[in-house]
């Protein structure tokens, strides 16, 4: 299997095992260069252990990983001046000032001197911290850390980004602003490989790779996967009895799957027109009132409950 | 090897000591504690040994005799006793330490026979203690009896039988006040050295880790012994830093006299500076917890430089096969390095065989440390 240079990431079938145990189950995927790709899944599904091997973090147990063309797994120094790496954890040295961060990994990575001071001036206005150089990072709140990181992380002005949750614990706010940081990046010419937990921001991706349990469940557009992959029309339900409603839901023909979001409920049905005319009859003579039914557009969440099942569902209804 | 990143971790690791109260406590508070603390608690002088006496004679001879002893540094007289019981009861209660008892026939053999004996118990609970003691009441004795014997010659008017033929003329060298002081303080630095440098340095690697920068570090091109460099240079800095505290303190505070040079003196603390510190390190990257690595540096620095470094207890004293294993504690070479340049003022010439081990045990130790930092998480 020789795999074209120009692919700035490219995953042969990777395995991780600890122990008994595989975090990581046979994924390949390739990513083009300037992609947002993003990993969704839920905690625990192998998303940063499968960024950690391609950063050469971890070995791999089985399979190859190509960054920047380069093995990963012989060559990870060369692999590592041409990536910019954030960490789930926040990993800044919280005792020291955004300035001193950044001078940091400007040495590390060996930012030429006369190109560091404006390079640092593009992280600090990029984090928006401005006027704050001299601040220590621990004082600063959590979506002004997360932007420094990313500031650092870009500061040598890496092909290829990696970046583990970024977003996690973060306001919405800041959230967006993060998501327009990274494609102003991209519009660089960037290639970037995000994981989430967040659902809603795979809509912000070129393509979404969703993984459970280790596998790659599918990768594709948000569009294409909301058009084809849900085989179905998707209604919301309101009604006065959550649970009651979805246990009653569950055995009705016609009826493909049915999900709790907050307060509402996403029926899956085969066709909408008849289930729009018969459910709040259906549920009414089983003592349940629904006050709103109506067909809507299917999240990405919709697909990738429909896709990896109840076991995900659980875990997934809080996000 | 690239001089900007070791430089880039040396200059961070120095902001992160100046801003964490437990670095400057330990590299600054502990020598100074730790230097008065051992300085003065350990001493293994016979001073003011308390003597208790039970004089059988009471006679002039007799008192003469106990003056000289109550003369004396060594001895203070505590008790007087009227029996054999009294004296073992002081001895059993603690109240004294060593008893004389004179006979009661004292002056009359000495007249008579020309020769009379003197009886001392000593407590050898403590038998260094103990044989110092003894040594110091035999000198005492011998001191009296000889000016009994010039008397007694100049009595009978044949003072040719005063000279004596021969006579051990000792003469002490290097330690001339044979103040058990001056051979331990050189010791207690380089226990203070070697305790702080490791205490340093072990918890670096494990900081890192606990707070989690340690996985951005590993995700960059930073190599492990750039790391290990960078780290260990502000530290070093430190380190010579404490060395020139604690050697002033001894020299200053605790007089203990300086023959060496300066130049000997830096070259093999510079040596056990990089030993003590690369230990550290070394600890630090096998355990990542900042607590796990203080605990094992203590171990791997205090209980082998205290017992078997020979810094109190000398090491040609020790079982043959205790002996073997010290040479694998490092503390011993600047031990006797520092001992040697202190109180002889050994040159670099002299002290080859400690320089050589300290270099080859550095060597291997950076060699280590740089090869047990692995970069990667699993």
């Amino acid at each position: 299997m020789t795999a074209p240079v120009d692919d700035p990431i490219v995953a042969e079938s990777l395995v991780k095992r600890f122990g008994r145990f595989t975090a990581v189950d046979h994924l390949s995927f390739r990513i083009g260069r300037g992609e947002i790709v993003g990993f969704l899944g839920p905690n625990g599904a192998g998303k940063s252990t499968t960024i950690r091997m391609l950063c050469g973090l971890l070995r791999p147990t089985e399979g190859r990983a190509l960054v920047a063309g380069i093995d990963v797994a012989r060559n990870p120094e060369r692999v590592r001046e041409r990536i910019g790496y954030m960490s789930q954890k926040f990993s800044l040295y919280t005792d020291l000032t955004v300035a001193e961060n950044l001078r940091f990994f400007g040495g590390i990575y060996r930012v030429p001197r006369t190109a560091l001071p404006e390079r640092m001036r593009f992280a600090v206005e990029m984090a928006g911290l401005t006027g704050r150089e001299d601040t220590l990072v621990s004082t600063l709140a959590g979506g002004w850390k997360q932007r420094l990181a990313l500031g650092c992380a870009i500061l040598h002005q890496p092909p290829i980004l990696f970046l583990d949750e970024p977003t996690s614990g973060v306001d919405p706010e800041s959230r967006r602003r993060f998501w327009d940081l990274i494609h102003t990046l991209s519009a660089e010419g960037i290639t970037v490989l995000v994981s989430t937990h967040y659902m809603e921001e795979a809509e912000y991706c070129n393509r979404v790779a969703l993984i459970d349990r280790g596998r790659l469940i599918e990768m594709a557009s948000p569009s294409a996967l909301k058009q084809h992959k849900l085989g179905g029309d998707l209604l919301v339900l309101e009604c006065d009895a959550i649970g009651g409603a979805m246990a009653i839901l569950h055995g009705v023909t016609g009826v493909r799957d049915v999900a709790a979001f907050g307060n509402s409920i996403h029926v899956l049905v085969e066709s909408a027109a008849p289930a729009l005319r018969l459910l709040p009859q259906y549920l009414a003579d089983h003592g349940v009132t629904v006050t709103r039914i109506a067909p809507i557009e299917p999240t990405i969440e919709d697909i990738f409950v429909q896709m990896v099942g109840s076991e995900a569902r659980a875990g997934e209804a809080a996000a | 090897m690239r001089l900007r990143r070791l430089k880039a971790i040396a200059v961070k690791e120095v902001l992160q000591i100046l801003r964490d109260p437990r670095s400057l406590m330990i590299a600054l508070l502990m020598p100074f504690m730790q230097m008065i603390l051992l300085g003065y608690g350990i001493s293994l002088d016979v001073k003011h040994l308390p003597v208790c006496v039970f004089d059988r004679e009471a006679s002039q001879n007799s008192q003469a005799l106990l003056k000289r002893f109550q003369a004396s540094d060594y001895f203070t007289i505590v008790a007087n006793y009227q029996s054999y019981r009294a004296v073992t009861a002081g001895l059993d209660a603690g109240t004294c330490r060593l008893a004389l008892v004179i006979p009661p026939d004292f002056t009359e053999r000495l007249s008579d026979v020309g020769t009379s004996s003197v009886q001392a118990l000593v407590d050898a609970t403590d038998d260094n203690t103990a044989n110092i003691a003894m040594g110091y009441a035999e000198a005492v004795v011998s001191g009296f009896s000889s000016d009994i014997r010039l008397e007694t010659a100049a009595a009978s008017g044949s003072a040719t039988q005063t000279i004596q033929p021969v006579a051990v003329q000792s003469r002490v060298w290097f330690n001339e006040d044979l103040t058990s002081r001056n051979f331990i303080i050189p010791g207690v630095v380089a226990l203070v050295m070697a305790l702080v440098g490791a205490q340093l340095t072990s918890l670096t690697i494990a900081r890192e880790w606990e707070r989690g920068t340690m996985e951005l570090l590993v995700s960059t091109p930073v190599t492990p012994t750039e790391l290990m460099l960078g780290k260990l240079l502000p530290y070093f800095g430190i380190g010579l830093l404490d060395a020139v505290f604690c050697l002033a303190f001894a020299v200053f505070w605790f007089e203990v006299p300086f023959r060496g040079t300066l130049v000997t003196l830096f070259l093999t603390t510079s040596l056990f500076l990089v030993v003590v510190l690369g230990i550290g390190y070394l600890i630090s990257t096998a355990i990542r917890s900042q607590v796990g690595a203080a605990q094992i540096g203590l171990l791997v620095t205090l209980l082998p430089t205290t017992l078997l470094s020979g810094y109190a207890f000398p090491i040609d004293q020790m079982p043959p096969a205790v002996q073997a294993v010290t040479y694998l504690v490092f503390a011993r070479y600047y031990v006797t390095s520092l001992k040697a340049v202190f109180l002889k003022g050994s040159g670099v010439l002299d002290l080859m065989e400690p320089i050589l081990a300290m270099i080859v045990y550095a060597g291997v130790v950076a060699v280590l440390a740089a090869r047990a930092f692995r970069k990667r998480l699993d």
